[in-house]
């Protein structure tokens, strides 16, 4: 049996999540394929079938796949599943908003956020914000599931030579319609692929002085994060948040600047290889986790910080 | 407009978690538990949208023990109309208590259901959309703004790349994320009212469900805690060592 993935991307290009997702589907099978469901994606499919790791495309594109809309896409996907052991996505806002609804169709259970592959039954992932860790094992005939993308490392984008298969499925949905969208704009990495991660806190007071920040991301080639708090308090927008209920970010290097260390933001970051933490408070839970712990006013640590980089 | 919340009892989310030293499950005994606080932004969500004359009946539904019926009770607190707990063992899968939110969405012929985007003790993210899959409605996820007119739900959701705004026609499920709104406390008088406010108790066969799942619980383990650190004196150390001992930056 094979497995197949539903790819992330944005009708540009394909997100590096998928590659991740894909190191988690070769090690339940050798044959993986990706679904890429978009429009005008053509991009897209000429890169994922690069992707080393994966036999077959399967390509449906149709304006009705535009928006990837949960209600079709996952239809689609269940049409599609018969032919598989098992169905995955990134654990993406995407693939969390469609891999539920494949499930359901399904009549089976989804494994949320799995982080490491044991067999191809048998899934580990965490919960309680990564404060247990469980494994599970399923019986179901197609096991759905969605990927921490932190939990594996990505396959290489190129080298791979696909076979590609144009679906014919055209399937609407009339109760779901796109409006409108506004991305954030940024030059920066992507917070969750980003190699180093610059995050800010509630100590930064204010959304102005994450410009702060920006010296020192500019010199790592960072992506900036924040935590909840600093989400909460208005400082920055949402899709900056890391932690349990936002991003799951593992980078390189994590560096996080008045950021106390609730529980809930070290779910999204404690798989970080070096963890820096700036934070006048000496007290604050952040040092327990962090490798090199500097207690100091953020303020007048992270200009010199950035000059001397 | 007949809008139903489903709400969850979990472990309060100041409370730090234990796993049992029989590795099978995390340790609930003598912990403090409370409403999910997705759930919370559900239920302030719908009371907003009843006090802004949108909606006229807000029912909040649960499945659980009988000891969720503290939750509930919460719920009516903060301004629902009425409860139903659907009587089931606690920790049900989230696809059979999807089927018995399909079940009592359609016996309330709700117009509208709110939940939570995820509870957080399993983090599964899963069961909105997966009662949407069931009822055949339209979903929207991780809301972070609401506005019902003309029969659809407009709503702005929180993705990773940004905003997304979606209509969706009614009926519908939303979940809510963090920003929906900020959920008011419940005051003393609210607290004794809702003492009297209806509250049914339903089982499983009532609703002519049938539950069950595949998944089975190998293990619960706590993860692997990360060595403390040192603490550097100075930016200049701090740098020093990321280079050298670290190697994480040139």
């Amino acid at each position: 049996m094979s497995v197949l993935i539903l790819a992330e991307h944005d009708n540009k290009s394909l997100k590096a999540a998928t590659l991740n997702t894909v190191m988690a589907a070769t090690q339940i099978d050798q044959d993986v394929h990706l679904l890429v469901a978009g429009f005008e994606c053509q991009t897209v499919v000429e890169q994922a079938s690069k992707v080393v790791g994966v036999s077959k495309v399967l390509v449906a594109d149709n304006t009705v796949y535009e928006h990837q809309l949960a209600e079709n896409i996952s239809k689609l996907v269940v049409e599609l599943a018969g032919n598989y052991s098992h169905v995955a996505a990134p654990a993406t806002t995407t693939g969390k908003n469609t891999m539920p609804r494949v499930a359901a169709l399904l009549n089976v259970s989804q494994l949320s956020d799995v982080i490491k592959v044991e067999s191809p039954d048998t899934f580990v992932r965490p919960i309680y914000a990564g404060n247990a860790i469980a494994t599970v094992t399923s019986t179901d005939p197609i096991k759905v599931l969605t990927v921490r993308i932190t939990g594996f490392d990505a396959v290489a984008s190129e080298g791979g030579n696909a076979e590609r298969e144009v679906l014919s499925q055209v399937i609407a949905t009339e109760k779901s319609r796109f409006i409108s969208e506004q991305l954030a704009e940024s030059d920066r990495p992507e917070l969750t692929s980003a190699s180093v991660v610059v995050s800010g806190g509630r100590g930064m007071g204010n959304g102005d002085n994450f410009k702060i920040l920006e010296g020192v991301a500019d010199k790592l080639g960072a992506a900036i994060g924040a935590s909840r708090a600093a989400v909460d308090a208005g400082f920055v927008p949402n899709d900056l948040q890391v932690g349990q209920t936002g991003k799951t970010v593992a980078p390189d290097l994590y560096i996080a600047v008045g950021i106390s260390g609730a529980i809930q933001h070290l779910a999204g970051m404690k798989s970080s290889k070096v963890i820096v933490a700036i934070n006048k408070d000496e007290e604050a839970p952040i040092f327990q986790v962090a490798d090199y712990g500097l207690v100091a006013d953020l303020f007048e640590a992270i200009p010199e910080l950035e000059s001397s980089l | 407009m007949k809008i139903l919340v489903s709400v969850k009892r979990v472990i309060d989310y100041n409370v730090k978690v234990r796993v049992k030293a029989d590795q099978s499950s995390v340790d609930l005994t003598n912990v403090k538990m409370s409403m999910n606080p997705f759930c919370e932004i559900a239920v302030e969500e719908a009371i907003r949208l009843k006090e802004k004359g949108v909606a006229d009946e807000v029912v909040v539904v649960t499945v659980g023990s009988k000891a969720c019926q503290e939750t509930l009770r919460t719920a009516l607190a903060l301004g629902a109309d009425r409860a139903i707990q659907v009587e089931a063992e606690d920790g049900l899968d989230s696809l059979s208590v999807a089927k018995l939110l399909a079940a009592v969405a359609k016996e309330e012929n709700a117009d509208l259901v709110v939940m939570g985007k995820q509870s957080i003790d399993s983090d599964n993210n899963q069961t909105g959309q997966m009662l949407a899959a069931l009822l055949d409605y339209p979903q929207a996820t991780f809301a972070s703004e609401v506005v019902i007119e003309n029969g659809e739900a407009q709503v702005t959701r929180e993705t990773d790349a940004g905003l997304q705004t979606l209509a969706v026609t009614l009926p519908a499920v939303i979940t809510t994320d963090l920003r929906l709104n900020e959920p008011r406390f419940a005051s003393l008088p609210n607290i004794m009212k809702a003492k009297r406010k209806p509250l049914e108790v339903k089982t499983v066969s009532d609703l002519g469900v049938e539950v069950g799942c595949n998944v089975s619980i190998v293990s619960v383990s706590a993860p692997a805690e990360r060595a403390a650190g040192i603490k550097v004196g100075s930016v200049a150390e701090l740098v020093e060592k990321l280079k050298n001992e670290a190697k994480v930056i040139s």
